[in-house]
């Protein structure tokens, strides 16, 4: 059975969401596809009218420096997230877990707004897109309106805002600036379904005399949505990086987040217990970048 | 409809597309470029991948509308002027192609990656082909085929040929040589079944029965009548002939009927013939079907039970296998240390990358022809015409290409339906799988239960083995009491053991059928022997490797089934090759866990494990085939017969044999298989047999030709037989030279068809519980494997492989090198990721994203050893490899990760979570 009736092809942001406007309802925006077509094939979805295709729109496609941040179109790909000279200097673990994600062919056409429109709990460049505090904009036919991230999320793949009346443009992050690094990593399981048992992307930023100045740490799946460790990051600021620091940041993470068992995915038990090494390899490697 | 524009291999495309459309469906169905493969539609498998604007994108998943305007490069564009690309030549050469159904997606893949990247490392081309994924594990063979490629590509030199040992000092036999079926799998032109069109045809589409266990009370139709495009909608009463089929048991019902059992999930309801697949699948949803809903059995060991709901009238028994040995209760009495342990195994499926597809049609002279990719032709054909209740002679069954079979094509799969859609409707009719259907519909893997007892003395003399197996052959028979058969006969492992009791109930439940698959019940029975024999070698304190090669089978030796073993036993030899490799590379104690440097939470150890597997049907099944070579009037060769090339290079094996016999070079001699009408019948493929089986007819009937030609030649020069010699593609009469195209004249001017047919019997065997050999021939292995096993986060890695099989003697090296390395690789998937989840019956692994078999990424580096002992009724001495190269390797992964980190595996696939928290468990204080 057919997955859609009509596929449209806007090469403007303002014509893609008056044809979201007008379809009221019985569309949906698509980038690469890679989750909506799996979930309308697989029922998770329901049946659309319209594809507003927003890969043709060169404003969502850019990647470019400006005054407040660095803006990412929604419609960047993963593979020119991952080779963007910019990104690799700047969002480190946007990066590191843009090319976690498949082979080069999804890569090639799965874009950040997708991903981060899935709103999954653990979505890979989602949970780096939280830890480096991005600002997203949302679009539709009255305007545009930024926002944080974290309040684009509503439950497990629901989002706050009308995904088939409303846009993702793209997002922002500040430039890193001095004493600042990010990481990624994450744990997956060889059998079942490639989503990450837990993953982790901690930015910090550490004053002159080596103490952390500021921390954000973002984990999934820790909830409902994508899980920010505020717990965590008050106990940080003002530390500095020690088997002690690393050992209470275990143990206060573990109490602030919400775990549960996934069935075939893995245990609530094994999450917990993936905290500790998720923090050490995470903050390992922005130490480690820091020195470099 | 939408106008799509695109430039495909630099032509101008323009088409009328569908809503919906994927640009796999434009390329394959509009655009006639059937190169690109669609095997999971769900982007997991990288099969379908072209070049959009020169990316590797997959294009099952790609909305054709996205490629408006844009260029396009497909697996037919890579040729230039007529010669391959070197990727595709590098492809050829190096043993890359085995069934060839993933290859255009690894071409275009790497393809890409060459673009970007003129000297990739090993490391590159693993990230870059980590999602393009390979069943029949070619791997190592890709990596090397992109570097050979990248090498010829920098240098602007040929694509270089490997280097391969060569075995024996025939001609061609023994030496290396490409498949001849590769150049049509690298170019785009391998026709599979769903590459095929006919004028006129119509697509149908299943009802399955969704519940595992009920009684059909009514078929509704008149709404799914009702669509525009729907032709017919055939249900049970629509069978003229047998109902039932199976390839052993006639017990599964081709279409379930109102007041009639459904036994499984993917029992069959409905068929409905439509103008398009897509309306096919749009009626389906417009079928009402009420099914009362009947208990579920789901545990082999619960249908055992009295009590239990029936899955056939007669009981959940298919059938309790004994093997019996000496006295085993005074075997027990003079053991100083009984082990006993229980060991799991899941079910598990082949997933061979190309879904099953049939499409029949109806002849001019009413026959009924059926294009499919099956293992077994001539019983297809005689299932066919059962259904249809005519003669076997007025089918005929046309074997098409085969993208990886592992066992999973023996059954029928949509041979029967589509047979009855065109005699129903007088058109051609296709039925083809997706992965979802595939997953939910054909035999699995035998889940089993076992229990080794294992009784010996304070030397390590095994005194005693008792077993008891249970194994789960789901709602149909299939090849059930076979597999479990062997499963018996193999789960006292290949040692000398006076005292045997081994007890298997192979068990109806409703679950998916089980029948054959690569390895065929002994792979699970090795997987718990194995791994008890390092228990035991544990509990007695003996060296495991010391402990086996004491206990091993050696010539001479009885096997647990009371056959003296008088040739061809090289288990020793395997053991003491790995051994001495093990210890080369990996110094005197491999066994103990090592730490990673700088990484203390890594910790590295090998394991070791043995095998061996039956080569042939075996325990009293006539076992032969029939071959036919004929020199064609042209001076070439073709051999026939009507066995299935899966991938394992069976096409290059009769080509050699054949022009070994003959004196021809092997472009002189073509090989043709799998067609009812055009070839005899080679019997299944399965159990390793076609080497041996097919191997030996097709040897015969050469040199009967060969000899026959000599004889004419000799009687029309008046010299001696003897005197005249093939040399070359010529024969040599005389110090004369004749083509031989004018050989075949003159065969035909005496009166003499250059053609000899030859049935070749294996040597006979008897069932178990007789006098006398159960199997023909064994074939032997043993592997090391290194894995390292992260302490923190339970992950395993397997480093490498060692892998000695003694296979005889190597007919063709790099085919021998690919069913190894393939084996190797598969193994390394049913220890770490494979596992067919089953919940009440119903299948939760539906789809490729929930059933993850190993990808490049996983691949360890595998050395393989080829061991020689040769069988004297097998052609050049050889026997069976496809199935024992996977046997060791799970029970090795699995013994080195206790080796690496203390816990014990008795179950596979291992479970990373329950791991990390057991090591957890045993060390407190972390790594």
């Amino acid at each position: 059975m057919s997955l859609w009736k009509h596929y449209l092809l806007p090469t403007s942001i303002q014509e893609a969401v008056d044809a979201l406007s007008e379809l009221d309802g019985t569309s949906a925006v698509i980038a690469g596809g890679t989750d909506l077509l799996l979930d309308l094939d697989q029922g998770r979805h329901p049946p659309v009218d319209t594809m507003v295709d927003i890969t043709r729109i060169d404003e969502l496609q850019q990647v470019r420096v400006e005054p407040e941040g660095i803006f990412i179109g929604a419609a960047v790909t993963h593979n020119e997230i991952i080779h963007n000279p910019v990104l690799k200097e700047n969002v480190r673990c946007l990066v590191e877990g843009c090319g976690l994600i498949g082979g080069p062919q999804v890569r090639n056409v799965a874009t950040i707004g997708g991903n981060v429109a899935h709103a999954l709990p653990a979505g890979d460049g989602t949970i780096a897109l939280v830890a480096l505090d991005a600002q997203a904009c949302i679009v539709n036919s009255e305007g545009e309106t930024w926002l944080p991230i974290g309040d684009l999320f509503a439950g497990p793949g629901v989002t706050t805002f009308d995904r088939s009346r409303e846009l993702i443009k793209g997002f922002r992050i500040p430039l890193s600036g001095p004493g600042e690094g990010s990481a990624f990593d994450r744990v997956m399981r060889p059998q079942g379904v490639a989503i990450a048992i837990l993953n982790m992307a901690v930015w910090m930023r550490f004053a002159s005399d080596g103490s952390i100045e500021s921390a954000r740490i973002a984990v999934g799946p820790g909830g409902p949505t994508p899980f920010r460790a505020h717990a965590l990051e008050d106990l940080l600021s003002g530390r500095i990086i020690d088997a002690d620091t690393l050992h209470e940041s275990a143990r206060t993470l573990q109490d602030e987040i919400k775990l549960r068992t996934s069935p075939y995915r893995a245990t609530e038990a094994y999450r917990r217990h993936l905290i500790a090494t998720l923090l050490d390899r995470t903050i390992g490697r922005i130490s480690a970048q820091l020195l470099e | 409809m939408d106008r799509l524009k695109l430039m495909v291999n630099g032509e101008e495309h323009v088409v009328e597309v569908a809503p919906g459309e994927m640009l796999s469906d434009v390329l394959r169905y509009r655009l006639g470029l059937t190169g690109t493969k669609i095997a999971c539609e769900e982007a997991e498998c990288g099969a379908c991948t072209v070049l959009l604007e020169d990316q590797p994108v997959l294009s099952c998943t790609m909305p054709a509308m996205k490629t408006d305007g844009k260029t396009l490069l497909t697996i037919e564009g890579l040729r230039s002027n007529g010669e391959l690309h070197p990727l595709q030549d590098a492809f050829v050469k190096h043993g890359a192609v085995q069934c060839g159904f993933c290859i255009p997606g690894q071409i275009m893949t790497g393809y890409a990656l060459l673009t970007d990247n003129q000297d990739p490392s090993e490391e590159d081309i693993r990230y870059a082909l980590r999602d393009t994924l390979c069943r029949c594990g070619a791997y190592p063979r890709i990596i090397t085929a992109v570097q050979a490629a990248a090498q010829s590509l920098r240098s602007g030199s040929p694509v270089s040929e490997p280097v391969m040992q060569v075995s024996g000092d025939e001609r061609v036999v023994g030496r290396y040589a490409w498949r001849p079926d590769a150049i049509a799998k690298v170019d785009g032109t391998a026709m599979y079944s769903d590459d095929y069109e006919f004028p006129g045809m119509l697509h149908g589409a299943v009802l399955r029965a969704g519940v595992p266990h009920g009684i059909v009370r009514a078929i509704e139709l008149e709404q799914a009548r009702a669509v525009e495009g729907v032709h017919t909608i055939l249900t049970a009463p629509d069978v003229p002939g047998r109902v039932n089929h199976g390839v052993v048991y006639h017990d599964w019902p081709a279409l379930v009927g109102i007041g009639e059992k459904v036994r499984y999930v993917g029992d069959a309801i409905a068929i409905v013939v439509a103008d398009t697949r897509g309306i096919a699948e749009q009626a389906l949803g417009r079928i009402g079907v009420e099914i009362e809903a009947l208990p579920v059995v789901t545990d082999p060991v619960e249908a055992y039970q009295s009590d239990a709901p029936r899955v056939h009238q007669d009981g959940n028994l298919l059938k309790h296998i004994k093997v019996r040995k000496g006295d085993v209760d005074l075997g027990f009495e003079q053991a100083d240390v009984i082990l006993d342990r229980v060991y799991f195994t899941p079910a598990m499926d082949h997933v061979f990358m190309e879904p099953e597809c049939s499409i029949a049609r109806i002849t001019d002279d009413d026959r009924v022809e059926v294009y499919v990719g099956s293992q077994i032709p001539y019983e297809d054909r005689e299932q066919i015409a059962a259904a249809l209740g005519v003669d076997e002679s007025r089918v005929r069954v046309i074997g098409t290409l085969i993208g990886g079979g592992f066992g999973g094509k023996e059954d029928i799969a949509g041979q029967i339906h589509a047979a009855l859609a065109a005699y129903h409707t007088g058109r051609p009719v296709k039925i083809l799988f997706d992965r979802h259907e595939s997953l939910i519909v054909h035999p699995k893997r035998h889940a089993t239960q076992i229990r080794v007892r294992l009784g010996a003395k304070r030397d390590g003399t095994l005194v005693a083995a008792q077993t008891e197996l249970y194994g789960d052959t789901g709602a149909y028979a299939s090849l059930g009491d076979k597999v479990m058969g062997r499963a018996t006969t193999h789960s006292a492992g290949p040692y000398v053991i006076p005292h045997v009791k081994s007890d298997c109930y192979a068990m109806y439940t409703n679950n998916p059928p089980a029948g054959a698959f690569r390895g065929f019940g002994a792979l699970q029975s090795i997987f718990a022997i194995e791994t008890a024999m390092d228990e035991l070698a544990e509990m007695l304190d003996i060296e495991r490797v010391t402990l086996r090669r004491k206990n091993a089978l050696r010539k001479g030796s009885i096997a647990n089934t009371g056959q003296i073993l008088d040739e061809s036993v090289g288990l020793i030899d395997c053991i003491e090759r790995v051994q001495a490799r093990l210890e080369e590379v990996a110094g005197k104690d491999p066994f103990t866990a090592r730490q990673v440097v700088g990484e203390p939470h890594l910790s590295r150890a090998w394991g070791f494990a043995v095998a061996f597997k039956n080569t042939g049907l075996g325990e009293g099944a006539p076992d032969r085939a029939t071959a036919e070579v004929e020199l064609l009037p042209d001076g070439t060769v073709e051999a026939r017969t009507s066995s299935a090339e899966i991938g394992q290079g069976l096409v290059t094996v009769l080509q050699l044999i054949a022009a070994e016999e003959m004196g021809l070079p092997l472009e002189s001699v073509r090989v043709l298989l799998s067609d009812t009408d055009l070839t005899p019948d080679g019997g299944p493929t399965t159990g390793s047999r076609q080497t041996y089986i097919s191997g030996n007819a097709v040897r015969h009937a050469a040199s009967a030709l060969r000899d026959s030609i000599s004889a004419t030649l000799a009687e029309k020069f008046e010299v001696p037989p003897g005197s005249i010699r093939y040399v070359e593609g010529l024969a040599q009469v005389n110090g004369q030279q004749i083509m031989m195209d004018r050989v075949a004249s003159i065969m035909n001017e005496e009166g003499r068809k250059p053609l000899v047919s030859f049935e070749y019997w294996a040597p006979e065997t008897y069932p178990l519980g007789t006098e006398g050999d159960k199997h023909f021939a064994f074939s032997f292995a043993a592997q090391a494997a290194e894995v390292e096993v992260d302490l923190l986060t339970g992950e395993v890695r397997v480093l490498r492989v060692i892998a000695a099989n003694d296979v005889g003697r190597a007919i063709n090296p790099l085919g021998l090198l690919g069913q190894v390395e393939g084996g190797v690789i598969m193994g390394v998937g049913h220890a770490l990721t494979e596992e067919f989840i089953l919940e009440g019956g119903e299948v939760w692994t539906d789809q490729l994203a929930r059933y993850r078999m190993p990808s490049i990424a996983q691949t360890p580096e595998i050395e393989s050893i080829v061991v020689e002992h040769p069988t004297s009724e097998g052609p050049y001495g050889a026997k069976g490899v496809g199935e024992i190269s996977s046997m060791p390797t799970i029970p090795a992964i699995t013994n080195a990760i206790y080796n690496a980190c203390g816990v014990r595996l008795r179950k596979i696939p291992v479970d990373q979570d329950w791991l990390a928290l057991e090591i957890a468990r045993k060390a407190p204080d972390g790594a």
